[in-house]
């Protein structure tokens, strides 16, 4: 890819994301359709777990890698998490585990 | 803006504090983000330019991966609408009261980022403090922690004293994170447990190119086909 390729790839990405951003202003300018009220209430959490799927998915992760790092790191994350109810504990926790695991054991 | 004004303080300093888990967790997401696109071989600009103009941590990701594969276009552009789709969400909660701020408007609607709504989304402005104002400074702050992260990231790159192989990981454990904590929160997991379901056999049916697209489009068509189960009519406030 040459820089200008990429150039245009960071600009679609920008303007997608700003298109996420203001269409509800836009569109919406006297009051929200109840339809569009209740995808806003249930479609987030189908759409964390879509995207924990897509990180997992081969090639996103270290070439060979066994998979039992990427599983004890993630159950590292998940524990903290849930213990702490503190985002930036579960995902330093568990990236600083992924580290120490990936460059010392695995 | 002119020198600050008495009434800017107290906005400011609120904002400083309901934004200070956020400077944490951007503090290292970033920079493990600047650090992350410098191993993939990028000079220090591009991720610093990302930061600013994408401003969306995820996709940000994301675009890194892509950005060392073929030119694709159209693939960036549809990928990055279905990924931060969720925006169109925070933009419905926030309309009305996004209303009445005025020439700041356009600035907040630009950078409503996920960690900007997991705070303004609540309603909750403190008290004493100017609606605006307050809206205003915990975006700004937000979307400075994100840049200057990703700067100091990128720009330390590979001097860094320490072996960074494995930060890779801050992705995944990003979504996990919001994930469980999007779990923590919800009555009924079916939607969380449907988007892992659905996501994963699209994986297997679509292949790693055009699953996310055909998930998204799926995952929408069963929340829409499954609305009189589902719809509770709680979960957001009705105004």
């Amino acid at each position: 890819m040459t820089e200008f390729q990429m150039f245009i790839m960071v600009a679609l990405a920008t303007l997608a994301t700003q298109c996420t951003r203001w269409t509800p202003f836009l569109l919406f300018r006297r009051g929200t359709p109840s339809v569009i009220r209740y995808l806003g209430s249930v479609l987030p959490s189908a759409i964390w777990g879509m995207l924990v799927v897509y990180c997992f998915k081969s090639g996103t992760l270290i070439e060979g890698s066994s998979g039992i790092p990427e599983i004890l790191a993630s159950l590292v994350t998940l524990g903290l998490q849930q213990w702490k109810r503190n985002m930036a504990v579960g995902i330093s926790g568990g990236t600083v585990v992924y580290m120490a695991l990936i460059q010392h054991w695995f | 803006m002119s020198s600050p004004s008495p009434s800017l303080l107290p906005a400011a300093r609120a904002a400083l504090r309901a934004t200070l888990p956020i400077m944490i967790g951007f503090g290292f997401c970033g920079f493990s983000y600047g650090l992350y696109m410098r191993t993939l071989g990028f000079e220090p600009y591009v991720p610093i330019l990302m930061a600013m103009t994408i401003l969306a941590g995820s996709l940000e990701f994301i675009m890194a991966s892509m950005l060392v594969g073929t030119f694709a276009p159209l693939t960036a552009f549809v990928v990055s609408l279905v990924v931060n789709a969720r925006h169109l969400f925070y933009g419905i909660t926030m309309l009305d009261r996004y209303r009445t701020t005025g020439r700041m408007r356009p600035f907040l609607i630009y950078a409503l980022i996920d960690e900007t709504f997991s705070i303004l989304g609540t309603g909750h402005v403190p008290e004493g403090v100017e609606q605006r104002w307050y809206y205003f400074f915990v975006t700004l702050f937000n979307e400075m922690y994100w840049v200057l992260a990703t700067t100091i990231g990128a720009c330390l790159g590979k001097n860094l004293p320490f072996d960074t192989r494995g930060v890779e990981f801050v992705l995944p454990a990003l979504f996990l994170s919001i994930f469980a904590a999007s779990w923590q929160q919800e009555d009924r997991h079916i939607s969380s447990i449907g988007g892992l379901a659905v996501t994963f056999v699209c994986l297997m049916l679509f292949g790693p190119q055009y699953f996310l697209l055909a998930s998204m489009l799926s995952i929408v068509a069963l929340l829409l086909a499954f609305r009189t189960v589902l719809d509770t009519g709680t979960e957001l406030p009705h105004d």
